[in-house]
């Protein structure tokens, strides 16, 4: 079984290598046959392998292919490593990945570069899979920049279109800042142990003296992958393209990077209080900053992308509290309900001729009742509703957690609750507004079976996924964490916290309460918004949320403008003037020698005559 | 043996040599400055025979006699070259001869 598991990323490889060699010969279904049928094929393997991996109880196979370099004392390899963690997320990247591919089939028929999409989507399931599976960090990186690469290639997909080249080049530039960290981070990460191995690192963690500043450096390079405050702006932007790379590398997969990281390198978080301090608190603000903006946006996607901030930060808050096993489970749940969203919201846009306004949307219900109660599912699972919605389980242990784990407090807590409340609201919103009431755009077309089979998938999931772990006082099953705490260290619980029952409690009602709050919003008196927007300031504070509380102009007068500054006033190049200098002198020397050599026989005569004094009279007075 | 004086031999060699290379500067016609280089290299060879007299070695005669067939070599090879010279200038001004002088202007601007 073991030397099965390289099989899992090899699949996609070979899909791509086919599809970008051969795809223009090919037709369009025998396209879709390699580019889905690869990572379906990979998604079943990756069930076979998982489930002999559970049956077997080891705690990790570790499958070495071959040496890919050796350098003096360093030396990497290929090799893939199967534990408890890289298969939660093996799973959810073949799995979910398959169902999008699937749904791509039909989404992205009518487009020209039908092979170049599924071979970019190919490889990035490639990438992300070596990214999980890689037991070294140097092999973790190639896959980090294989999935930045792809994100590049799938937000630029429709490149004719000016915008869409530049959200593709903003998301490259942003995430290459948190990557430019991360990768300094191994370097100290290797002089300081010699070794890069991510076993090896676990074992000698406590003999790192500079922790802190190592762990920091990783953490920004998950903060940039995985849309992180101050590193988020870019993630609204990569909705420029299509809806399935949206959900696939978008919301399930490729944001989760930095998750991943975090729980991956958790022994050196734990090893610095500080750094896991501003995990929590990067969470904590990154939730409150993204919620709040989703809360006023009128573009579907663009809700969903904030959603999506919003969401990580949540795993990123569960991380730094140390609630590992919750952060996972939260990122396992998130993947089902947030794929299905944004393929649900490309068939809306789809059915609706791209449009993208919510707000010109409006009574699908009735229209299109299956992505109607697969949206609901879907949207339920954000708004994490109690009991019914998968959402509901690892949110709440997120928000227990945030508390009550040993490195939470109230003020997370806090925040997370407000969060939890957005949440609500704007999923809320998002039903509302699309689905209910009046119809405001006609449909244009039903989307088929190979469209609605992912989204019923997922809606199912999005509703069960949550049923494997349970809160501990209400039912005792907690597979889940059983699973990932074979790798990840258990979450520890502080002492003196209010009891778990009274928390979930307000947790529960919080929630209802965003949701009645949108319900009464958004349905019943939507004149409270029309008077709340009349006000000055409070179209201001809108206006201030719509544009994700203007991090891209606070970007572009602190770096873009001052560097833009620097380059119109060195248009002359002040720094070439000293070679020119250089060159100048050389030229004018030129000059001068070549003066001597005028072609007049009685000049030389001279000169030489002129030397031959010179050195006699050397003679005589040396 | 009668005495022999030194200086006024070397003198003698000095106002031959002076004049031999004012010739060298002054004259323009190639022939002449070929002329003017024998008249130095015999100044020479009147100092290295006067030298060999004064201290009554025979090595002053015999640089003497080198200097003779560096001379008469030097010419034949020189008298080729201004032949050639002629043939391909019709001049034997050196002024004229200027053509291996550098063109390019001072400076690459």
């Amino acid at each position: 079984m073991t030397n099965l598991i390289a099989y899992i990323p090899a699949l996609p490889l070979a899909g791509f290598l086919l599809l970008f060699f051969t795809g223009r010969r090919m037709s369009k279904s025998m396209i879709a046959f390699v580019g889905a049928g690869s990572v379906c094929i990979a998604a079943l393997l990756t069930i076979v392998i998982g489930i002999t991996f559970l049956q077997s109880g080891s705690s990790a196979n570790t499958q070495t292919l071959w040496q890919w370099m050796r350098v003096g004392n360093f030396s990497c390899d290929i090799s893939l490593r199967l534990d408890a963690l890289s298969l939660v997320f093996v799973f959810i990247i073949s799995f979910v990945g398959a169902l999008i591919h699937i749904y791509s089939i039909a989404f992205m028929r009518q487009d020209e570069d039908y092979a170049r999409f599924f071979a970019s989507m190919n490889l990035f399931v490639f990438s992300m899979l070596v990214l999980v599976l890689a037991d070294n960090l140097v092999l973790l990186y190639l896959g980090w920049e294989g999935v930045g690469l792809c994100s590049y290639l799938l937000i630029g997909f429709w490149y004719k279109v000016p915008a869409n080249c530049a959200a593709a080049n903003k998301a490259f530039f942003i995430t290459r800042i948190g990557d430019t960290a991360m990768a300094i981070g191994l370097f100290m990460l290797f002089k300081t142990l010699g070794t890069l191995n991510i076993a090896d690192i676990q074992q000698q963690a406590a003999t790192i003296p500079n922790v802190t500043t190592i762990a920091l450096l990783l953490l920004m390079g998950g903060m940039g992958k995985s849309a992180q405050v101050p590193l988020q702006t870019w993630l609204p932007d990569a909705m420029a393209g299509p809806s399935p790379v949206s959900a696939l590398i978008h919301a399930a997969t490729m944001v989760t990077a930095g998750v991943y990281l975090v729980a991956r390198m958790n022994v050196l978080f734990l090893l610095s209080p500080a750094a896991m301090n501003v995990v929590a608190v990067v969470g904590a603000i990154t939730l409150f900053v993204a919620g709040c903006s989703a809360l006023v946006q009128t573009d579907i996607k663009r809700i969903l992308a904030y959603s999506t901030i919003s969401q990580v930060g949540y795993m990123f808050l569960a991380l730094g509290c140390g609630a590992w096993s919750a952060a996972i489970f939260h990122f396992f749940t998130h993947a089902f309900f947030k794929a299905l969203l944004f393929l649900a919201a490309g068939v809306v846009i789809e059915s609706l001729h791209h449009e993208h306004n919510i707000f010109k949307m409006g009574g699908l219900k009735n229209k299109m009742p299956l992505l109607y109660y697969t949206f609901l599912a879907g949207a339920s699972a954000l708004a994490a509703l109690p009991f019914i919605s998968a959402g509901f389980y690892s949110k709440d242990a997120i928000l227990w957690y945030s508390w009550s784990a040993g490195n939470g407090n109230v003020m997370l807590w806090a925040v997370a609750l407000t969060g939890a409340f957005i949440t609500a609201l704007y999923s809320a919103r998002l039903v509302i507004v699309v689905f209910w009431g009046d119809m405001k755009t006609p449909i244009a077309q039903q989307p088929g079976k190979l469209m609605t089979m992912p989204l019923v998938t997922l809606a199912i999931l999005s509703i069960i996924a949550g049923f494997v772990q349970w809160p501990h006082n209400l039912l005792h099953v907690t597979l889940f964490a059983d699973l990932v705490e074979k790798v990840l260290p258990a979450t520890v619980l502080k002492q003196g916290i209010p009891p778990e029952l009274l928390l979930q409690l307000i947790a529960a009602v919080v929630t209802l309460g965003g949701a009645y709050t949108g319900y009464l919003l958004y349905y019943k008196s939507p004149h409270i918004i029309e008077q709340w927007k009349t006000a000055e300031p409070n179209l201001n504070l809108r206006e201030f949320f719509v544009k994700g509380w203007r991090f891209d102009e606070l970007y572009q007068t602190l770096f873009v403008k001052p560097f833009l500054f620097i380059t119109r006033s060195n248009k002359a190049d002040v720094f070439d003037k000293i070679h020119q200098w250089l060159v100048t002198a050389c030229s004018r020397l030129n000059g001068w020698l070549s003066l001597s050599q005028n072609g007049s026989l009685r000049w030389y005569i001279g000169s030489m005559l002129v030397g031959i004094i010179f050195i006699l009279a050397l003679q005589f007075f040396l | 043996m009668p005495s022999f004086q030194t200086q006024p031999v070397l003198i003698v060699a000095a106002i031959l040599f002076a004049l031999g290379l004012t010739g060298v500067l002054v004259r323009r016609n190639i022939i002449f400055m070929l002329i003017s280089v024998e008249i130095m290299l015999n100044a020479a060879g009147l100092a290295f025979v006067a030298a060999g007299a004064r201290w009554g070695q025979p090595d002053g005669q015999v640089m003497f006699l080198f200097i003779l067939a560096m001379a008469a070599s030097e010419i034949s090879v020189a008298l080729a070259l201004v032949m050639q010279a002629y043939h391909q200038h019709k001049t034997l001004d050196v002024e004229e001869l200027n053509a291996l002088k550098d063109g390019t202007e001072p400076g690459f601007g």
